[in-house]
């Protein structure tokens, strides 16, 4: 096959691309950028957009002997993950742009390009197992390194888009990639994890918020309704968020207090106690099916954050809604967080959380 | 993967050295000697050096001592147009605008522009028409305004992209009437037009040795003895005081040597990559009809280098075509600058008013002396499948 080995800098998409190339493919690196200033070097943050991981995958494709390009994907990018992430939290949700982006640029955009250049197929560094079922359709399982799985940002990938994409580290622990990619004389085999997300630099999200939302003042509440202090964002806040509060006085009971409800119009943050926060039914919507949608009511498990807990759960579709009952209630579930669906290691596929349901819903 | 015999149509990024070129080089890295030295060997060095020097001037229409060798093409940029800056600011601070074209190439363009952050320049672009060439009206009037603040001009000869030669000698004529010095950056030039720095009435030319089939790290800035422009680098004066750093004796000697042989040649050789230009050009809008072949159509010293056919494909983006094509084998130019990998959309064209979605749809094919009518024809025949993909690659990302 004709290979597009989408290539970050890091140790684990240049192992990818190694692989894919030992298996045989015609392969061709291709580093994505994905910020429109991209800065020369990276700022604590590890990110994905600078100048140093852009000649990071060039070295590794140089190494590996394969074509090497830089593809400008900056447009769609900030058109469809970058916006709809600011959008997504003025509007009291919390998104997670990691997903947006598999979605939409590099199972999308990315592999739509591939594909009309002639290429077969898009590889990349994630951790998630890929497998072809009996009837021919492929199936995407969780790693066997399971504390590198990704197949949670992976949820929302359909059937035709897995059909041309290969995860040639799905079968690998990490320490194994970094091994092999220091035996393959990578230099990259020793770059640390990259965490946080990419494009907000320092790992400063409330302040990366604020600069773009500006000052929305608000109100952080009790549950009734006592004002505890002003705020000027609620973007600043996350559902199940405990730490910088700063609400001064302390509850009655002397209880740590944590995020409720985020009110995106007002702004007002309402805080309680822990046991509040616990969730044991949500409402799904945009659901994204691995393959056909479940029918009747699946026992299944979902995952409601990445490297979150499996949650035991019962799921029944109901058009472009779904909806999910907890047998293992969860805590801190934000709406615009995704809630994917498992049926043992494999995924089902995923949706958008829109509501949860409290043992005693708030107000 | 299969390997095949793989087409250059770079040349204008850099040209195979001449195998003479080869030869001398070679012959000179086996040699000790530093040319600033007094002994034996020292003098060996310096005799090369000089005889390089000698050479290369009265291949160009230089005295000898109007040569300053330095490390290529953009060091002779930033020495001529911040040098003579710096050198007519001190001797009358009232000239303080720098005029430059608004296709130079980025090693003109970024020291012009650095002048303006860091210096209090005030530079001023001129305008080009549709095939790229300046607008000597635009730039008469800026000049017209305030001759006596104006501390020089800069234009290049040739541009790199199109290959439209500019009108080097009206400039100059311009500028006299005023005492304005005129650099020109002859880097695309020198190979592929006779080049007479004396008859030219220029200050400064920069020229430099890979695109005429020298080795890359040498050039020069030529340069009147009149002119002083301020040094960039300060240490033994080994050029002519303008310019520092121990002499590269072997890079020297290989320039001159290049120079020599493709001057020689040059008349053959431009006609025959002239011939080659044409076959390319009636075959890329025979297989693609609404392909649009930029800059001057005309041929000849006065309108446009030989080896240069600039081309945009509408609806496809330069950037896939160039990685479709070098799956083929066949090696090209999107013809414009990148930042971090990624081509950006020409400056070039978008002074001669093509819009972004066009400048980003070219590709610059540059002939050379190595290229064969086999090359074209090859770049012809993988070309109408690199073009329908391109294309509907192109289509997916306006959806």
């Amino acid at each position: 096959m004709r290979v597009v080995a989408a290539m970050s800098g890091g140790v684990d998409s240049a192992v990818a691309a190694a692989r894919a190339l030992d298996a045989g493919h015609d392969v061709t690196g291709v580093h994505l950028a994905l910020s429109r200033n991209p800065r020369s070097y990276r700022s604590g943050a590890r990110g994905c957009c600078s100048i140093e991981d852009s000649n990071d995958a060039r070295r590794a494709a140089d190494a590996l002997g394969i074509p090497f390009f830089v593809w400008d994907m900056s447009e769609e990018f900030a058109d469809e993950v970058v916006d709809d992430f600011v959008a997504e939290y003025a509007a009291g949700r919390t998104p997670n742009p990691c997903l947006r982006c598999n979605e939409k640029i590099k199972f999308a955009a990315v592999l739509d390009r591939a594909l009309a250049l002639g290429f077969d197929a898009v590889a990349t560094g994630h951790y998630a197992q890929l497998r072809t079922a009996a009837d021919g359709t492929i199936e995407m399982h969780r790693a066997t390194d399971h504390g590198k799985d990704q197949s949670y940002v992976l949820g929302v990938l359909t059937q035709e888009q897995l059909a041309h994409s290969l995860f040639p580290l799905g079968g690998s622990v990490k320490t194994d990639v970094r091994a092999e990619a220091a035996e393959r004389g990578l230099q990259v085999a020793t770059k640390p994890d990259s965490h946080d997300i990419c494009f907000v630099a320092d790992g400063d999200n409330a302040g990366w918020l604020a600069e773009k939302l500006g000052p929305r003042p608000g109100s952080v509440v009790d549950e009734q309704g006592t004002v505890l202090r002003e705020h000027d964002g609620a973007y600043a806040f996350t559902i199940g968020q405990r730490r910088g509060l700063r609400l001064g006085v302390p509850a009655d009971d002397g209880k740590p207090r944590f995020v409720l409800d985020i009110e995106p119009v007002s702004g007002t943050v309402t805080v309680g106690p822990r046991e509040r926060l616990q969730v044991d039914a949500l409402e799904g919507i945009r659901p994204l099916w691995c393959g056909t949608a479940p029918a009747g009511t699946l026992e299944c498990t979902v995952q409601l954050r990445a490297h979150g807990d499996e949650h035991r759960a019962s799921l029944t579709v109901d058009g472009d809604r779904v909806h999910v009952t907890l047998h293992d209630p969860a805590s801190g579930i934000a709406p615009g967080q995704a809630v994917v669906v498992y049926d043992g290691t494999r995924v089902v596929g995923s949706a958008t959380i829109a509501r949860t349901h409290r043992r005693e819903p708030v107000g | 993967m299969t390997q095949q015999q793989t087409v250059y149509l770079d040349h204008a990024a850099t040209t195979p050295m001449v195998p003479e070129a080869i030869a001398v080089m070679t012959e000179q890295l086996a040699r000790t000697g530093n040319a600033s030295s007094l002994h034996a060997a020292g003098r060996a060095a310096r005799r090369t050096v000089e005889e390089a020097r000698e050479l290369l001037a009265s291949h160009l229409g230089a005295r000898p001592s109007e040569v300053v060798f330095c490390s290529g093409g953009t060091e002779a940029n930033n020495l001529a147009i911040k040098g003579l800056f710096w050198a007519r600011r001190a001797t009358d601070p009232a000239r303080t605008r720098v005029l430059f074209s608004a296709i130079e190439h980025h090693a003109l363009l970024d020291p012009v522009t650095w002048l303006a952050k860091h210096e209090g320049a005030t530079v001023e672009t001129t305008p080009v028409d549709k095939i790229g060439r300046i607008r000597l009206d635009a730039l008469r009037q800026a000049v017209e305004t305030d001759p006596g603040s104006v501390a020089a001009i800069t234009t290049m000869w040739a541009n790199n992209e199109m290959g439209t030669v500019q009108p080097v000698r009206e400039v100059v004529e311009l500028a006299a009437a005023h005492g304005i010095p005129v650099h020109s950056d002859a880097v695309q030039a020198a190979g592929y037009l006779p080049l007479d720095f004396g008859a030219s009435g220029l200050d400064a030319m920069t020229i430099t040795a890979h695109k005429l089939g020298g080795p890359v790290g040498v050039g020069a800035l030529v340069i009147r003895r009149e002119v002083e422009p301020v040094p960039l680098l300060h240490g033994g004066g080994q050029e002519r005081d303008l310019r520092s750093g121990t002499i590269g004796v072997a890079l020297i000697a290989a320039f001159a040597k290049a120079v020599e042989v493709t001057l020689a040649r040059q008349a053959e050789t431009t006609a025959r990559i002239e011939a080659l230009r044409a076959r390319l050009v009636a075959g890329l809008t025979r297989v693609v009809p609404d392909a649009i072949v930029n800059g001057d159509p005309e041929p000849g010293a006065g309108h446009r280098l030989p080896n240069i056919a600039h081309v945009t494909f509408p609806g496809c983006e330069g950037d896939a075509m160039l990685m479709l094509l070098d799956a083929q084998g066949i090696e090209c130019s999107t013809g414009s600058a990148c930042a971090a990998g990624v081509p950006q959309p020409s400056h070039v064209l978008l002074a001669m008013g093509y819009d972004e979605r066009a400048a980003r749809g070219s590709l610059r094919f540059s002939l050379g002396h190595t290229s064969t009518e086999a090359d074209v024809d090859r770049l012809l025949a993988v070309l109408p499948a690199v073009h329908e993909r391109a294309l509907a690659a192109g289509m997916v990302r306006q959806r």
